[in-house]
């Protein structure tokens, strides 16, 4: 097997170990769209970074996490509905994004590669960055995991019960920024989202437990990404969408597979 | 539940249980709780009723420490542990969870294998004990009523808060969960503070009522309650009158199909 492919493959296989237990709380705290204004923001994270002459990985987090606050803060006032608030910083960040990479015309970006992912073009470095980001994430997340499910089932119950639910609300949102600044560059900043989504929803229906649904959607976005990857070098498609693909079509397969009654 | 109407508890009463003076609160310039003041002892059983949006959820939030009040004290006697029921659980269809594992989830009481015990001994004490297994989305609105209340058990609270405990239960089942919540107060001895819109179930099992709209109107045993003009303004002169008070003696028992299943000599 070629390096470049060997690099993809434990890149995906990082990214989707995070996305399996990360996108299930995504699924069932309803914030789909929450990571979808994060996802968009991630573009004027890669111009920040490219301006301030560090590493763009960097900036996303930066811009991620800016943004998170925003919502958080202004989430509190709730004089706007969430949605609407969510729908304005989304298309504003990613215009910003896209307008800020204009300014720097000494820079020559690759456009598609940030909105779509590149992963066949993945450095050892970057796959370095997902393992290495990715052992922190779940660590942290298993930390969180009794609180952010109290809080997921009813947060004003989990908080008179003694649950500190802003600090883990907050700590959330980094863990889902850092998740995506390191899923940046498989799937691109379009379609992250996607890839937090699906697995977990696919799982759903084979899970009777949160820790079995997290596991297993972990699993469902491996293949995925093995089968999407698969895919793209068999018939010369775009890998990131082919990976959404294969993921849909195991969401499909999910629906449709006839489960023996308990 | 014989408490004489109009007494009055000084807060140096040690069965004081909960004290709360001169609450206010606004929220964006629009008065929600105005100088709310309210006692609870040990043992008793507070209703707070007034229609919607007259501020008792808000009310609940305050007392619970949710929301910060703009001026006022609350006081809980030092040590209290809350048991919290809430109106209902807005829980995504993604998320799998049985009741088995809801009850554990943050209840430390409830861990390991004697917790499994408590559990069990809780659920029966509601009687949802055949949903252990049931995945939340799956019970119906009783039995999800009996959950919520089983898991506020479960923490050994000294102040038991409900929040429209007989929401989406039907009128069988409702008589059935004020029996159950007097039978709960009488059995662990805690006080009760119960928000509700309905009237006529409610009030006998109380033994203090407050009526609020944003102020409160009246307050007293539920005999002076509803004698009071402000309650009979506030509810309609016709309902009120249906509703001149109706102590609900049990002389049966019903299933979770409101069927009645044993009828006593």
């Amino acid at each position: 097997m070629d390096d470049f492919l060997l690099r993809a493959l434990a890149g995906g296989m990082g990214l989707a170990l995070l996305t399996g237990p990360l996108g299930s709380f995504i699924v069932w705290r309803r914030m789909a769209y929450f990571g979808d204004t994060l996802a968009h923001s991630g573009l004027l994270g890669v111009g920040l970074g490219i301006m301030l002459g560090i590493d763009p990985t960097l900036g996303v987090v930066m811009v991620c996490i800016t943004i998170a606050l925003c919502l958080v803060v202004l989430q509190r006032q709730r004089r706007l509905a969430s949605d609407t608030l969510l729908g304005i910083m989304s298309h504003t960040a990613l215009s910003l994004g896209l307008v800020a990479l204009a300014f720097m015309q000494t820079v020559r970006v690759d456009l598609i590669s940030y909105l779509f992912g590149d992963i066949l073009a993945i450095s050892s470095t970057e796959v370095y960055w997902i393992w290495g980001g990715g052992v922190v994430v779940l660590l942290w997340l298993a930390l969180l995991w009794r609180p952010l499910l109290a809080l997921t089932v009813h947060e004003e119950l989990a908080q008179v019960e003694g649950v500190p639910v802003f600090a883990v609300r907050l700590m959330f949102m980094l863990l889902m920024a850092v998740v995506i600044a390191l899923a940046m560059k498989i799937v691109g900043i379009l379609l992250i989202t996607s890839l937090l989504i699906i697995p977990a929803a696919t799982a759903r229906r084979f899970a009777h437990n949160p820790e079995s649904m997290a596991i297993l959607a972990s699993i469902v976005g491996m293949l995925a990404v093995g089968t999407g990857i698969w895919g793209s070098l068999t018939w010369d498609t775009p890998t990131g969408p082919s990976v959404v693909v294969a993921a849909a079509l195991f969401f499909i397969l999910s629906m449709v597979v006839p489960l023996s009654r308990r | 539940m014989n408490q004489p109407p109009g007494v009055v508890t000084p807060s140096t009463n040690p069965a004081t249980l909960l004290d709360v003076t001169g609450v206010n609160l606004s929220l964006r310039g629009k008065p929600i709780l105005q100088d709310i003041a309210l006692r609870l002892e040990q043992g008793h059983i507070l209703t707070v009723i007034g229609l919607n949006g007259s501020g008792k959820t808000t009310l609940l939030k305050v007392i619970l420490g949710l929301v910060k009040p703009d001026q006022g004290r609350i006081w809980l006697r030092p040590g209290s542990r809350i048991g919290y029921m809430p109106q209902r659980l807005s829980i995504d269809e993604t998320l799998p969870m049985t009741v088995q594992r809801f009850m554990q989830l943050g209840v430390h009481q409830a861990r390991g294998k004697a917790g499994l015990q408590r559990v069990r001994a809780a659920l029966a004490e509601t009687g949802a004990e055949n949903v252990l297994g049931t995945p939340l989305q799956a019970l119906s609105g009783g039995e999800l009523q009996r959950v919520l209340l089983a898991r506020a058990l479960l923490r050994e609270p000294d102040l038991l808060v409900l929040d429209e405990p007989v929401q989406a239960v039907d009128v069988a089942g409702q008589y059935e969960l004020y029996d159950l919540i007097s039978t709960i107060r009488d059995r662990h001895h805690c006080g009760i503070l119960l928000v509700s819109h309905d009237l006529h179930l409610v009030l006998p099992a109380s033994d203090q009522v407050i009526c609020m709209n944003h102020h409160i109107c009246c307050a007293g045993t539920p005999e002076h309650v509803t004698q009071h003009p402000a309650f009979r303004q506030l509810f309609g002169q016709e309902r009120s009158r249906h509703m001149a008070i109706y102590r609900h003696h049990h002389d049966h028992q019903h299933d979770h199909h409101g069927t009645v299943v044993n009828i006593k000599p």
